[in-house]
């Protein structure tokens, strides 16, 4: 059940989050969109237990998790500043089988980020770049400043260069240098109009904060998408229960 | 004992009331699968269907003028979170059973929206499970499963179906919505039954 996964590696991709690269023996890659439990044990035997999305994950070996510190959190903390190359911990997983992306399907596919809601999405991201799935994906990426943005370099190399990725940006507290529109709170009329039309018959997937899941869940249904086209996860890649 | 990771003190909770690997929240998360259904009041209801086929409902009206309970329950999500001393208001699963003759051993709740978890029966009745319309005093909340959720604290909190529509007698544990997916049949927080 429990596996032992070796750091082998990291990124700083904000002041607050990094990424994380681990090894796994015999991990065979997973479905973009699930989730890792994490164990750490202290020296006295007490143990803490935390879920992360995937961020990436290859055929050998190797998968990454992306951390956002949460200020007054016990295990997120140590994962951005302590853990370094070389150490061990626990991790159960890759799990899920709901909030995941096929490279099977076929309809067009929008990605709807609330700050580190964007993880789970940008696995799906990678995973769509890496097959041969040429189906349309749109990702909606709401974050509060330029500085909290995660995969800069990625996303802006993959908006350059892949024809079947769009990305927009809405920006809630500060914009970058130059920006078109100033910062505001997402809206419903902000979100329906850089999302594909409910006639495409998307797969819409939506990670965030609850409160900002819930608002988007909404409008969703309410402007016509069908409840059933609409997979969400609360923030943090919690396995989206209940 | 596990991987010691130096340097990692975590925060121990005074609190034996934790089941293995879960820790206390002092918030409510939200962990739904899909959007929150509108439940028009007026069509409301909760029902029964037994393996025979008979059929037993109640409207809202029915369900208020059944003998309320306080619960104070401290219930766990199987994403690690607790929340300890919970406090609902609602109806026995005993009580909706007084009239219901049944020979099976297993349910499927059915939730507005579509969502369905499967639970046995000895775990919904015997004053171990509830169909609750109140959380703190309030209203539940359609974000949290209202107007109504069943409420079944002694399993892991995906069993505790939001917007329930009713629950239907089978006589086979017949795998829900999140058993499907890779979590466990049984969710029993006490012996870790996470994930199938």
């Amino acid at each position: 059940m429990w596996q032992v996964a070796e750091v082998v590696g990291g990124t700083d991709e904000t002041d607050t989050a990094r990424t994380i690269r681990l090894r796994v023996e015999g991990l065979m890659g997973h479905l973009a969109g699930q989730h890792i439990d994490i164990r750490l044990t202290a020296d006295d035997g007490y143990t803490a237990i935390r879920s992360y999305s995937v961020a990436s994950a290859d055929m050998d070996g190797h998968l990454e998790i992306t951390v956002d510190e949460l200020p007054d959190g016990e295990v997120s903390p140590y994962l951005v500043r302590n853990l370094a190359v070389g150490d061990q911990l626990e991790i159960r997983g890759p799990v899920g089988g709901w909030f995941v992306w096929r490279p099977s399907r076929e309809n067009p596919v929008q990605l709807i980020g609330g700050g580190s809601g964007v993880v789970p999405l940008m696995s799906m991201i990678r995973a769509h770049q890496a097959s041969g799935n040429a189906s349309p994906f749109r990702l909606l990426y709401s974050l509060k400043s330029p500085h909290t943005l995660l995969y800069r370099e990625e996303l802006r190399r993959l908006e350059r260069e892949s024809a079947k990725l769009t990305v927009d940006y809405v920006y809630t507290r500060s914009t970058p240098e130059g920006w078109p529109v100033m910062p505001a709170r997402l809206t419903a009329d902000t979100l329906l109009a850089r999302i594909f039309p409910a006639e495409e018959n998307p797969d819409v997937f939506v990670c965030g904060q609850t409160v900002f899941v819930e608002a988007v869940a909404d409008w969703l249904v309410m402007a016509g998408y069908s409840a059933e086209s609409i997979r969400t996860e609360r923030f943090g890649g919690t396995g989206g229960i209940q | 004992m596990g991987i010691i990771s130096s340097g990692f003190r975590g925060r121990r909770s005074e609190n034996t009331a934790l089941p293995p690997g879960q820790h206390e929240t002092h918030d409510f998360p939200v962990l739904t699968a899909g959007p929150a259904p509108l439940i028009p009041m007026d069509t409301w209801e909760f029902f029964i269907t037994t393996e025979e086929g008979q059929r037993y409902s109640w409207s809202w009206d029915d369900f208020m003028a059944l003998p309320q309970e306080e619960i104070s329950q401290d219930i766990h999500c199987v994403t690690s979170w607790s929340k300890l001393g919970t406090s609902w208001r609602g109806v026995p699963v005993d009580t909706f059973f007084e009239s219901v003759e049944t020979t099976s051993d297993f349910a499927t709740a059915h939730s507005f929206g579509g969502y369905t978890t499967n639970i046995p029966l000895w775990d919904l009745l015997g004053g171990k499970a509830w169909v609750v319309s109140e959380f703190d005093g309030e209203p539940l909340a359609r974000a949290h499963g209202g107007p109504a959720r069943l409420l079944v604290p002694h399993l892991y909190f995906w069993k505790s179906a939001k917007w329930i529509h009713g629950l239907e007698l089978t006589g086979e544990d017949v795998p829900g919505f999140w058993e499907s997916n890779g979590y466990h049949l049984h969710g029993n927080p006490w012996r870790e039954e996470r994930y199938s």
